[in-house]
């Protein structure tokens, strides 16, 4: 994998201002380079502007002062997104949720039947294709999201803390998927997240953000090379690594205070 | 019993789920056979209570009266029935098309909702037997004049409905939506028509015993004048003649009516939600 240095960028964000109803001051100058190829996690407060930041990058919201540039110019219409909750269409079937973004484009069903089953393969689900979203678990549920966040295989997807509803041991097992899923379609990732732990392990990028107003006061890099494995978990670099990042987080939320 | 055949080892039998499967059973029996008891026993007992007092017809008709009055008025009670389930089965569709197509009007536009809603609001709150008159005398047809009067009943819970239905969608699917860039189409018709399915079939639910109260009422006051409409129409004839016999024949048809609506539109509702509804899956 390009050492971090070297990756070409992505999207820069700079002094990014956002403020809600004239008053929540949400970001203030926030300045941030994504590189093409990154894993970078956001981490800081409740409240500091993670949720915002992603808003902004997706296009969903624009800076109230700044600019976001995006190499080559494309803009944000190659995106993946996966939100807190899965978001799936109830009425609709998991092949179906997965169809949604080919379909909003106009692709009809029967010319990406390969990638959507391919899609689903990779998450684990190739099964449950004709199932419902209740039929589903937590986390089969948030599989299915995953699945139709990069079945359109996209350059980035953006990640708000997709993990934070479930059980430990499912996320554990999620982490990991996600780690193979990003390899194996060689996207940019961008994902929020409350857990410093999470954060180590996913990510060779970590970014915290302060609150009142939002903005990135420290950025970390995590270097132990793709793939990682559960082994990591427990070794010493990944406790050096938490530390640090816990220390970061520490001091983001004593400026709050 | 099906347990012991099934199974070739001992099956653990577990103390609660026994009781809650034989309660299970029980209560699928007694839903059918107690109303049917029940209507039977009241049957009886309005007999006895008829026959005992020896209550003269023109008070209160036996059920044998009653039945037989069904049978030998069957000629003029069918097809006023028509008329009458003609009456509500259109002003229903027509209240389904109406509601729907300003709920979408609504939603798509909310100049529109603010200009108009508090005038459906208006119409659904002002007494429709007060309309009823006016809707007869600028209506030439005494049918259409009927049918106007259980539209208006019939299609604000559709509306309303409808309305909020639309707008119920999780926000967070209406973000992915605009992130990649469905167009209006798309999003009223992969999104916002399936959130507001569940709203809009529990208003159809509603809308459907609307309609038939909105068409006794518009019988009553407009098929007075010998026009002849549907049952309610006869009914009030029946009541002026003093022939109990058949005013009780006709009450008991328009309320089988009502069953039958509820029942079509719940078995509707049923089919359109048990694939993913909440409301039409079974819990343990
Ligand atoms: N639409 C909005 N209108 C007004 N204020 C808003 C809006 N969205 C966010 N805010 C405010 O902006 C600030 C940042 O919110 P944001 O949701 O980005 O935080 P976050 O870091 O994602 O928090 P959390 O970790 O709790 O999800 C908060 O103070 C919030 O109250
Ligand atoms: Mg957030």
């Amino acid at each position: 994998m390009t050492p971090i240095r070297e990756r070409p960028p992505l999207l820069t964000m700079s002094h990014i201002e956002k403020t809600f109803a004239g008053e929540v001051v949400a970001l203030k100058d926030m300045n941030l380079t994504v590189n093409d190829g990154d894993f970078m996690s956001l981490l800081g407060p409740s409240g500091c502007g993670k949720s915002t930041a992603l808003r902004l990058i997706s296009g969903l919201m624009h800076p109230t002062r700044g600019k976001i540039e995006w190499a080559g110019g494309q803009g944000s219409d190659d995106l993946g997104v996966v939100f807190q909750e899965p978001t799936l269409m109830p009425w609709a079937t998991v092949a179906q949720n997965v169809w949604l973004p080919f379909r909003l484009r106009g692709t009809p069903y029967s010319a990406v039947k390969d990638e959507i089953l391919e899609a689903l393969k990779l998450v684990g689900l190739e099964k449950f294709q004709t199932s419902y979203p209740r039929e589903l678990s937590g986390g089969m549920k948030m599989r299915v999201s995953i699945a139709r966040a990069m079945v359109t295989k996209p350059r980035l997807i953006l990640m708000d803390e997709p993990f934070a509803a479930l059980d430990e041991i499912t996320r554990f097992k999620l982490n990991n998927d996600l780690l193979e899923l990003k390899a194996a379609i060689g996207c940019t990732v961008i994902f929020v997240t409350h857990s410093v732990f999470e954060s180590v392990f996913l990510s060779d990028r970590i970014v915290v953000m302060a609150a009142r107003p939002g903005r990135v006061i420290h950025e970390l890099e995590v270097d132990t090379p793709y793939p990682r494995s559960e082994d990591f978990r427990t070794s010493s670099e990944y406790a050096a690594h938490t530390r640090a990042a816990s220390e970061a987080l520490g001091e983001a939320i004593e400026l709050a205070a | 019993m099906t347990i012991a055949e099934n199974a070739p080892a001992p099956a653990i039998v577990d103390q609660e789920e026994a009781t809650r499967a034989r309660r299970a059973r029980i209560n699928r029996i007694a839903k059918w056979t107690l109303p049917s008891l029940v209507m039977v026993l009241s049957i009886l007992a309005w007999h006895l209570y008829v026959t005992i007092n020896e209550i003269p017809h023109y008070i209160l008709p036996g059920p044998v009266l009653v039945a037989q009055s069904i049978v030998n008025d069957w000629e003029l009670l069918w097809p006023a029935m028509l008329t009458t389930t003609r009456l509500t089965v259109f002003a229903l569709i027509l209240a389904i098309l109406g509601g729907v197509a300003l709920a979408v009007a609504f939603t798509q536009s909310k100049w529109a909702e603010m200009s108009f809603f508090p005038y459906a609001v208006i119409l659904q709150v002002t007494p429709v037997i007060a309309i009823a008159p006016l809707l007869q005398i600028y209506m030439d047809s005494a049918f259409a004049a009927a049918l106007a009067c259980a539209w208006i009943v019939a299609f604000f819970p559709i509306l309303s409905n409808t309305t909020i239905g639309l707008k119920s969608a999780d926000h967070n699917l209406e973000d992915l939506f605009t992130i990649y860039g469905a167009t209006r189409w798309q999003r009223l018709r992969l999104l916002a028509a399936p959130s507001a399915l569940p709203f809009f079939l529990g208003g159809l639910k509603i809308a459907g015993g609307l309609a038939l109260i909105g068409a006794v009422v518009a019988e009553f006051v407009i098929g007075r004048s010998g026009t002849g409409l549907g049952l309610a129409s006869t009914l009030l004839e029946a009541s002026y003649r003093f022939n109990f016999g058949r005013l009780y024949a006709a009450l008991i048809l328009i309320s089988a009516m009502g069953v039958v609506i509820f029942a079509i539109t719940s078995l509707i509702s049923h089919l359109m939600l048990r694939k993913w509804h909440e409301s039409a899956l079974k819990r343990e």
